[in-house]
């Protein structure tokens, strides 16, 4: 288990570091920084030396180096949109869609795997049949859609919960959480159910076609033929053998989560990273975009780390390997 | 442990099945998969169970297990497992008979088990389903089974997986399994088929041993011969549904009454031969849906005559009654004409 692990999180450093290497060059290669930084009117000699303080003559290798290490703390230097260090920038932002996706998945999975079994065990019922069929219209609402209707109904017309904004926010260090005040839950409420719908359903429906094709198995008949009662076939027996697929899916969601937050931060005007990141794309301010696609693929190789790493504990027949 | 005492140890049977019959209705009618089957095993006998691909021995097994597969539905008969009636039982009642007065051991050892949890975690659930122990007891008690069962060094393959073991191995688990719950009936469904065929026959001797301490009655479902000549004590003959003769197997083996039971052991070859098609007998079993009228045999059978195509033969009883040995053919009921 111990090789295992060391294998797992070698592979992940390895990635992250071919990441950064495109990152790196992204950075350093499109435009030129220097003329980005300064003035107008600055002399050569003003541009040699901001050259030489940026470290621009090293070698290739010592300047990426030097990049992974400053990544690797967090630093991505200025933006050159606003002078604003990046870091700085991403700190503010990211909180706010990281709680959101976070909440979002969590959502999905408390969600959507107990209505997956159910409908699964209870096919052929009108309710479990009914279920699946309005499930139909979750997968294919798109979410900006779901977002202005919540809003709708319980921001505008009922008052029950906030339709914008954040809440009241904790920092915690450079942490800014909503997740410790009253308003910051309630704000989180919405955007995270507009946001997970599509989810819900995906993870429902993957988990219902796989619980029937495992309740179908021999494993199952014989465990029946043992004398297992049926809540241990269906919550022990059965669901551990989905839970894979649905590890893989959630895992693999993450990512467009975080591209689908761009639309719900819009709708729900969500102080996340959605916003910046469209800027920098408008701007073509390249720190920010770089540290943009280190943080994203950061949070990629993470998971999927973590998926393998589950695989294992879940099934005794992939810990060989 | 039970010492032998066989076969009758005590005068109630492990298995009576009466005039079992099972339908599955479907958008074309209503088919008749098994027609009044009779059947009796006492505790620690082993009666096997033979006749060609989709004579109804699966489903005759899984009728008493109570696993009959939806639309599946049992329309006549009664079944007793050792004097309890079971067929008209409730979901919830026969979780609670199954694995403690009738456990099953079926063809793949591999897809029996569930890959996600140890063998010790299976064999404990069952232990712990059937009996009050607790943990340390039933992972006492699961060594044991796996000892008795033939599996070396329990001790530490109690916590491997099943992918962790051979073939052979893993049906001695299933077999562990099966008796975790001290059933006095075993309904094992061509246990050996799957296994490669120089474990196949310790596997059955493994059965015949561990039924025999225990007083465990076993219906053993095979489509070989040899097994059938070496391990049971009866041998039960299936043909479309029906159960067509029955007796002690040596009287079967060596003088089959029923013409379909005289084509079958013509057309043994050499022991441990499997029967899937019979080469003495022309033409293939009929499907549910096409079954003859008057005996299901007669259009492939040499000594049909006339009144085989109107008069269906019921079973004529020798010895202790029909369930225990009998056949049924129009030749020894009446004739043929
Ligand atoms: N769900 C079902 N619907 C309709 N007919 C079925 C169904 N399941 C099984 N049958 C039929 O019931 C009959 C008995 O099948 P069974 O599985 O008991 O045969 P078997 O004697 O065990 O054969 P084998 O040697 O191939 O295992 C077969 O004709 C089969 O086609
Ligand atoms: S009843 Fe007639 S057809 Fe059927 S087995 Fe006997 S002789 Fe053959
Ligand atoms: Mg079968």
């Amino acid at each position: 288990m111990l090789a295992f692990l060391v294998k797992r999180v070698g592979n992940a450093i390895l990635v992250m570091l071919t990441v950064a290497f495109f990152a790196f060059l992204i950075f350093r290669f499109l435009g030129d920084p220097v003329e980005l930084m300064v003035n107008e009117s600055a002399t050569q000699v003003e541009r040699d030396e901001l050259r030489a303080r940026l470290g621009l003559n090293d070698s290739f290798l010592a300047q990426y180096v030097r990049f992974v290490g400053h990544a690797a703390q967090g630093e991505f230097g200025l933006s050159w949109r606003n002078q604003q260090s990046v870091a700085t920038l991403i700190a503010e932002r990211f909180p706010a869609t990281f709680e959101l996706v976070i909440i979002a998945t969590l959502l999905s999975l408390l969600i959507g795997i107990p209505l997956g079994v159910f409908t699964a065990i209870g096919r052929g019922r009108w309710w479990a049949e009914s279920l699946q069929l309005s499930s139909i219209v979750g997968v294919s609402l798109p979410s900006f859609f779901v977002g202005i209707i919540l809003i709708l109904v319980f921001s505008v017309s009922l008052g029950w919960l906030p339709g914008y904004g954040r809440g009241e926010v904790v920092k915690l260090g450079w942490w800014s959480t909503g997740l410790l005040t009253a308003s910051g839950r309630a704000a989180l409420v919405l955007p995270a159910l507009s946001l997970s719908l599509f989810q819900i359903t995906l993870v429902m429906r993957l988990v219902r076609a796989e619980m029937l094709e495992t309740l179908r198995a021999d494993f199952i008949k014989f465990a029946r033929a043992r004398g297992v009662k049926h809540r241990a076939l269906w919550f022990r027996h059965a669901l551990k053998n989905c839970l894979m697929p649905v590890i893989t899916l959630t895992a693999m969601q993450v990512g467009n989560l975080i591209a689908f937050a761009l639309v719900t931060e819009t709708v729900f005007q969500w102080p996340g990273m959605g916003m910046l990141f469209m800027q920098a794309v408008t701007f073509v301010d390249i720190p920010v975009m770089a540290a943009y696609l280190c943080i994203v693929s950061f949070i990629f190789v993470t998971l999927n780390t973590l998926v393998d790493i589950a695989y294992a504990v879940i099934d005794p027949r992939l810990r060989a390997a | 442990m039970t010492v032998a005492t066989h076969p009758s140890m005590s005068d109630v049977p492990a298995l009576d099945v009466r005039g079992l019959s099972v339908e599955f209705p479907t958008r074309k009618g209503v088919l008749t998969a098994l027609s009044e089957v009779s059947l009796t095993i006492q505790r620690g006998e082993i009666v096997g169970v033979v006749g060609e691909s989709g004579a109804g021995k699966s489903m005759t097994g899984m009728s008493v297990l109570g696993l009959l597969e939806p639309p599946g539905r049992i329309s006549a008969g009664e079944i007793r497992i050792g004097g309890k009636r079971t067929d008209n039982l409730g979901e919830s009642e026969m979780a609670h008979i199954r694995g403690r007065m009738v456990g099953a051991i079926f063809q793949d050892p591999l897809t029996s088990l569930n890959p996600l949890f140890s063998i010790g975690q299976q064999l404990i659930e069952t232990i712990r389903l059937h009996s009050d122990r607790n943990r340390a007891e039933a992972k006492a008690h699961a060594i044991d089974l796996l000892k008795q069962v033939g599996i070396p060094g329990a001790d530490e393959r109690i916590d491997h997986y099943p992918h962790q073991f051979s073939g052979g191995m893993r049906q001695r688990v299933v077999i562990a399994l099966a008796l975790a719950g001290n059933p006095q009936l075993i309904i094992a469904d061509e246990p050996t088929t799957a296994l490669d065929v120089s474990i196949q026959a310790q596997i059955t001797a493994l059965l015949r041993e561990l039924c025999r301490e225990h007083g465990t009655g076993v219906m053993l479902v095979t489509h070989d011969m040899g097994v059938i000549a070496e391990t049971a004590d009866r041998v039960a003959v299936m043909y479309a549904g029906r159960v067509i003769e029955v007796g002690p197997v040596d009287e079967v083996l060596s003088r089959p009454k029923h013409p379909y039971t005289r084509g079958l052991m013509g057309s043994i070859p050499a022991l441990g031969a499997r029967v899937e098609r019979l080469a003495q007998i022309d033409g293939a079993m009929p499907r549910l849906n096409a079954i003859p009228s008057g005996c299901a045999f007669n259009p492939r059978c040499l000594d049909a005559g006339p009144r085989c195509r109107q008069v269906r033969p019921a079973m004529v009883a020798e010895g202790k009654g029909a369930a225990e040995g009998g056949v049924a053919c129009l030749v020894y009921d009446g004739g043929v004409q």
